[in-house]
C-alpha cells in the first residue's frame, strides 16, 4: 500500500526510511522532509490542548497529484510518515489508521529491545519485515 | 588399493578405487554391515578398514537400500545400479558389489551413464543425504540443510560427506558439555567411521573454507571422549546400529524419543539448560519471574558480540516483546549467543527447539540430574552461588576473557581437526581427546569462571534496579518560607533547652507586629519576675519606645527578622526571644550599655532609652525597673545565647539539607543526561 514509510525522531532526523525500490527514492525523501513542516503545523495547532487529548493520527498531510502523504505522531514526538500512491483505489482512512497502528506497535517492540538505543537507526529485522508487508501489499 | 574386485564379480572391469574412495566406501560398507547385523562371512575388507573395525562380509539390504535412497537418485537408476553391481546376481551385497554400487552411484550423480564401464572413471564420491547418524554432524547453513538437496559445492571437489538432515535447522552445540553419556556413540566403529569423515572434512574445509563441516569435525573429537567415558560398551553397538539405521533413513524422525541429540545445534541439552538456569538465577533469584531488559543487556554485552547481533538475538528470543526475559526466553537467548560465538550464523527465525513453549515443555523442572552433569552441578547449585561468586571474584579479571577463549580453543581445535589428513586424523583424534576433554573440562569450568564476577553481577543488579526514587520531599522542618516548620523544628529542641524557663504564653495572634512581639518578649522576660498582667502599663511604654527603634534594628538584624518574625507568630514566647527582632530590640535597648558595637546608638541613647522610659514611667519605678531590667537583661542574655545555639543548629541542619539537595540535583541531572536520546545531529 505504501510506497514510502518513514519514522522520524523527535529531533526531526530519520530513524528509518524506506521506499519502494521502483521509484526515485530521493523524491520520496524530499516529500517526507517537506511533510515534516505540515506535521509540526498540525501538532502546534492542537498543541493548545493537552497532549493526551491530541490524537495520534494526523490524517492526510497533503496530497500531490500522484501521492498522498499521511502522518501520525506518537506521544514522544516520534513521527511516522507514509506516502501512498494515489492511483490506488482510495484507501480508506481506517486502513491507513490500522497501518499506522501496526507501525506503532512494531516501533514499540523495537523500543523494548534493550540493545536499541533511542535515537539509533532502526535495524530490526522484525520491523523491516512488517514494513515490507505493508509496502508490498499493493504491488 | 584394491586392484581388482575380489569375489564373485567376474564381469566388468576391475574396480579401481582411489584411496579416498576406498576409505569412504569401506566405511559405508562397514556401517551398512554393522547396521544390518552383519552376517559372518569373509570380508575382504580393505586394509584401511581393518584399522579398528571388524569388517563385515555383507552389508544388509536394508541399510544399503536406505543408503542408496539417500543418494537421491531415481529408483530406476538405483535398480540399474544394483543390477550392474552384481548384487542381484549373487544375492547379497558383498564388499565388491557394494563398492561397485557406490561407484556407480557416484557416476550417476555426476551425470555419467550408469554402466559398468563407469566404474573405471574418475568420479567424485557419491553423495548421500542422511537424516541422522550419531556420529553426526553439525552443519552450518540452516537454509541448505532444510532441503533434501545435497550441498553441491562441497562435494564436487572431494570427499564423501554425510549430511545430516535434521528436523530442525541445524547447527549444533559445539560445546562439549553438550554431550551427555547417553548420547555418546560407541567408541570404535564410530571412531573408525569418523576417521575418514574427518579426513574428508579436513580436505573439504581446506578447500572450501566453509564453516559447516567444521562443527562436524569438532563434534567428532568432542564426541569421542564421551565414548570412553560413556556407559557400558554393551549398550553401544545396539544403539549404534539403531542410530545408523536412523542415519540412513531419509525421513524425518521424531526427536522426542531421544532427548540427547548431539547433532542439533539449536537443541539445548541438559547441561546447557542447567547452566543457563544457574545464570538466570544469578541475575534474578526467582526462576519464574523476569530479567529486565537492562540487566539482560549488561549480561549479554559481556559476551562481546556486536550490538546489532545482540539486538537481533534479543529480537529472536523475546517472544512476547515485553522487554524482559523469562527463563525460557533467557535460555533461548543464551543459547543463540553461545551458538553465535561458536561461529554459527544466526537463524532467520527462532528454531522450534528454542521456542518458549518447547523449552517449557521439554524442561519442566529447572534442575535435572545428569550423569555427566553431576560433577558440574555440584559446583553450581544455586545455594552455592556465594562460593561461585567468590571463585568468580578470583577469576574476575579474566572471567570474560575465559568466555571467548575456550570457545576459540574449541573452534581452533575444530579447524585443526579439519585440516588434518587421514593419517593424522587418527592420532589427531586421539590427541584431541585429551585436548577436547580438557576443553570440555575447561568448558565445564568455564561456566564457573564465566559467570561474570560478582562485581559485574552487582552492577547488573544495580542497573536492573529501578531508578532511584525521587528525592524525598524536603522535610517540613526547614523551608524558609514556612514559619510553622521552623516552629516544629524548634519545638522539640527548645523545650529541652528551655524546659524550666518560661511557660509558653497563650496562642499568639498571627503576624504579630513587633510591638506585640516585644510585648511577648517583655512578657516573657517579666513573667519570670511577675505575671504579665502587671506589666501592662509597661507594655505600652515599651511598645512605643520599641517601635521607634524598629527601623534601626531592622537593618541590623534583617536575617533574624525574616524567619523569626514569621515564626514568632505562633510560637511560644520563648521562641520569640531567640529570633524575633523586636524582642531583641528590648534586649538591645537594655543591652545598649552591654552591646555598644551592635548599636548605632551610643550609651547616651542607651541611657536615654531607659531614661526615656523612665521619663514615661513614674520616676519612682525607674529604680525598680533598672534592677528588673538587669535581671531581664540577664535572662535575655541567656535566652539569646540559647537562641544563638538553636539558630546555629538550625543553620547547620539547613546547610546539610542544602548539600543533600545539591547532591540529589546532581544525580538527577546525570540521570537526565543518560536518558536523553542521543541526537544524531
Amino acid at each position: 500500500m505504501a510506497v514510502c514509510v518513514a519514522v522520524i525522531a523527535k529531533e526531526n532526523y530519520p530513524l528509518y526510511i524506506r521506499s519502494a525500490p521502483t521509484e526515485n527514492e530521493l523524491k520520496f525523501h524530499y516529500m517526507v522532509h517537506t511533510s515534516l513542516d505540515v506535521v509540526d503545523e498540525k501538532i502546534s495547532a492542537m498543541g493548545k490542548a493537552l497532549v493526551d487529548q491530541r490524537e495520534l493520527y494526523l490524517g492526510l498531510l497533503y496530497p500531490t497529484e500522484d501521492y498522498k502523504v499521511y502522518g501520525y505522531v506518537t506521544n514522544s514526538k516520534v513521527k511516522f510518515v507514509m506516502v501512498v500512491d494515489s492511483s490506488n483505489t482510495a484507501l480508506r482512512d481506517n486502513e491507513i489508521r490500522s497501518m499506522f497502528r501496526k507501525l506503532h506497535n512494531s516501533y514499540t517492540d523495537v523500543m523494548c529491545n534493550p540493545f536499541y538505543n533511542p535515537g539509533d537507526r532502526i535495524q530490526s529485522r522484525a520491523f523491516d519485515s512488517m514494513v515490507t508487508s505493508m509496502m508490498i501489499q499493493v504491488c | 588399493m584394491e586392484a581388482a574386485a575380489g569375489g564373485g564379480c567376474g564381469s566388468g572391469p576391475p574396480l579401481l578405487l582411489s584411496e579416498g574412495e576406498q576409505q569412504c566406501y569401506s566405511e559405508l560398507f562397514a556401517s551398512c554391515a554393522a547396521a544390518g547385523a552383519a552376517v559372518g562371512g569373509p570380508g575382504s575388507g580393505p586394509p584401511e578398514a581393518a584399522r579398528a573395525v571388524p569388517s563385515a562380509a555383507t552389508a544388509a539390504a536394508g541399510p544399503v537400500a536406505d543408503l542408496f535412497r539417500a543418494s537421491q537418485l531415481p529408483a530406476e537408476t538405483l535398480h540399474q545400479i544394483t543390477e550392474l553391481c552384481g548384487a542381484k546376481r549373487v544375492g547379497y551385497f558383498g564388499p565388491t558389489q557394494f563398492y561397485i554400487a557406490l561407484k556407480l552411484i557416484a557416476a550417476a550423480q555426476s551425470g555419467l551413464p550408469v554402466r559398468i564401464e563407469s566404474i573405471k572413471c574418475e568420479v567424485p564420491l557419491p553423495r548421500f543425504l542422511m537424516s541422522k547418524t550419531d556420529a553426526e554432524i553439525r552443519f552450518g547453513n540452516p537454509t541448505e540443510l532444510h532441503g533434501t538437496k545435497v550441498q553441491i559445492p562441497y562435494l564436487i571437489t572431494e570427499k564423501n560427506t554425510f549430511k545430516r538432515m535434521d528436523d530442525e535447522d541445524k547447527q549444533q552445540e559445539t560445546q562439549s558439555p553438550t554431550m551427555s553419556p547417553l548420547a555418546s556413540p560407541p567408541s570404535s566403529p564410530p571412531h573408525y567411521q569418523r576417521v575418514p569423515l574427518s579426513h574428508a572434512y579436513g580436505k573439504l574445509r581446506s578447500n572450501t573454507e566453509q564453516m559447516h563441516p567444521a562443527p562436524y569435525e569438532a563434534r567428532q573429537p568432542l564426541v569421542q571422549p564421551e565414548g570412553p567415558s560413556s556407559g557400558a560398551p554393551g549398550t553401544k553397538p545396539p544403539r549404534h546400529q539403531a542410530s545408523l539405521i536412523r542415519s540412513f533413513s531419509v525421513e524425518r524422525e521424531p526427536q522426542d524419543n531421544n532427548s540427547n541429540y548431539p547433532d542439533e545445534p539449536w537443541r539445548i541439552t541438559e547441561e546447557q539448560r542447567e547452566y543457563y538456569v544457574n545464570q538466570f538465577r544469578s541475575l534474578q533469584p526467582d526462576p519464574s519471574s523476569f530479567i529486565s531488559g537492562s540487566v539482560a543487556k549488561n549480561f549479554f554485552t559481556k559476551s562481546k558480540l556486536s550490538i546489532p547481533e545482540l539486538s537481533y538475538i534479543w529480537e529472536l528470543s523475546d517472544a512476547d516483546c515485553d522487554g524482559a526475559l523469562t527463563l525460557p526466553e533467557f535460555c533461548a537467548a543464551f543459547h543463540l549467543i553461545v551458538a553465535r560465538k561458536n561461529g554459527y550464523p544466526l537463524p532467520e527465525g527462532l528454531p522450534p527447539t528454542l521456542q518458549t513453549e518447547y523449552l517449557q515443555a521439554a524442561f519442566p523442572k529447572p534442575k535435572r540430574e545428569c550423569a555427566l552433569f553431576d560433577s558440574y552441578s555440584e559446583s553450581m547449585p544455586a545455594n552455592q552461588q556465594p562460593r561461585d561468586l567468590n571463585r568468580m571474584e578470583k577469576l574476575s579479571v579474566k572471567d570474560m576473557a575465559d568466555f571467548p577463549v575456550p570457545t576459540q580453543d574449541v573452534t581452533s581445535d575444530d579447524k585443526q581437526g579439519l585440516k588434518s589428513t587421514a593419517d593424522e586424523a587418527l592420532p589427531r583424534d586421539v590427541s584431541e581427546d585429551p585436548a577436547t576433554s580438557k576443553d570440555s573440562n575447561s568448558l565445564k569450568a568455564r561456566p564457573r569462571s564465566r559467570s561474570y564476577s560478582s562485581t559485574s553481577i552487582e552492577e547488573a543488579m544495580k542497573r536492573g534496579e529501578d531508578p532511584p526514587t525521587p528525592p524525598p520531599r524536603p522535610q517540613k522542618t526547614h523551608s524558609r518560607a514556612s514559619s510553622l516548620d521552623l516552629n516544629k523544628v524548634f519545638q522539640p529542641s527548645v523545650p529541652a533547652t528551655k524546659s524550666g524557663l518560661l511557660p509558653p504564653p497563650p496562642a499568639l495572634p498571627p503576624r504579630p507586629c513587633p510591638s506585640q512581639i516585644s510585648h511577648l518578649r517583655v512578657n516573657s522576660k517579666r513573667s519570670a519576675q511577675r505575671r504579665p498582667p502587671t506589666q501592662l502599663p509597661n507594655y505600652g511604654d515599651f511598645r512605643l519606645q520599641k517601635q521607634s527603634e524598629q527601623a534601626p534594628e531592622a537593618e541590623i538584624h534583617p536575617q533574624l527578622n525574616r524567619a523569626p518574625s514569621q515564626a514568632a507568630e505562633s510560637s511560644p514566647a520563648k521562641k520569640d526571644i531567640p529570633y524575633s527582632q523586636p524582642p531583641s530590640k528590648p534586649i538591645r535597648r537594655k543591652f545598649r550599655p552591654e552591646n555598644p558595637a551592635t548599636e548605632n546608638q551610643d550609651t547616651s541613647t542607651a541611657v536615654g532609652g531607659p531614661a526615656s522610659a523612665a521619663t514615661v514611667k513614674p520616676h519612682a519605678a525607674v529604680q525598680k525597673q533598672s534592677s528588673k531590667q538587669k535581671k531581664a537583661i540577664q535572662t535575655a542574655i541567656r535566652k539569646n545565647k540559647e537562641a544563638n545555639a538553636v539558630l546555629a543548629r538550625l543553620n547547620s541542619e539547613l546547610q546539610q539539607q542544602l548539600k543533600e539537595v545539591h547532591q540529589e540535583r546532581i544525580a538527577l541531572e546525570n540521570q537526565l543526561e543518560q536518558l536523553r536520546p542521543v541526537t544524531v545531529l
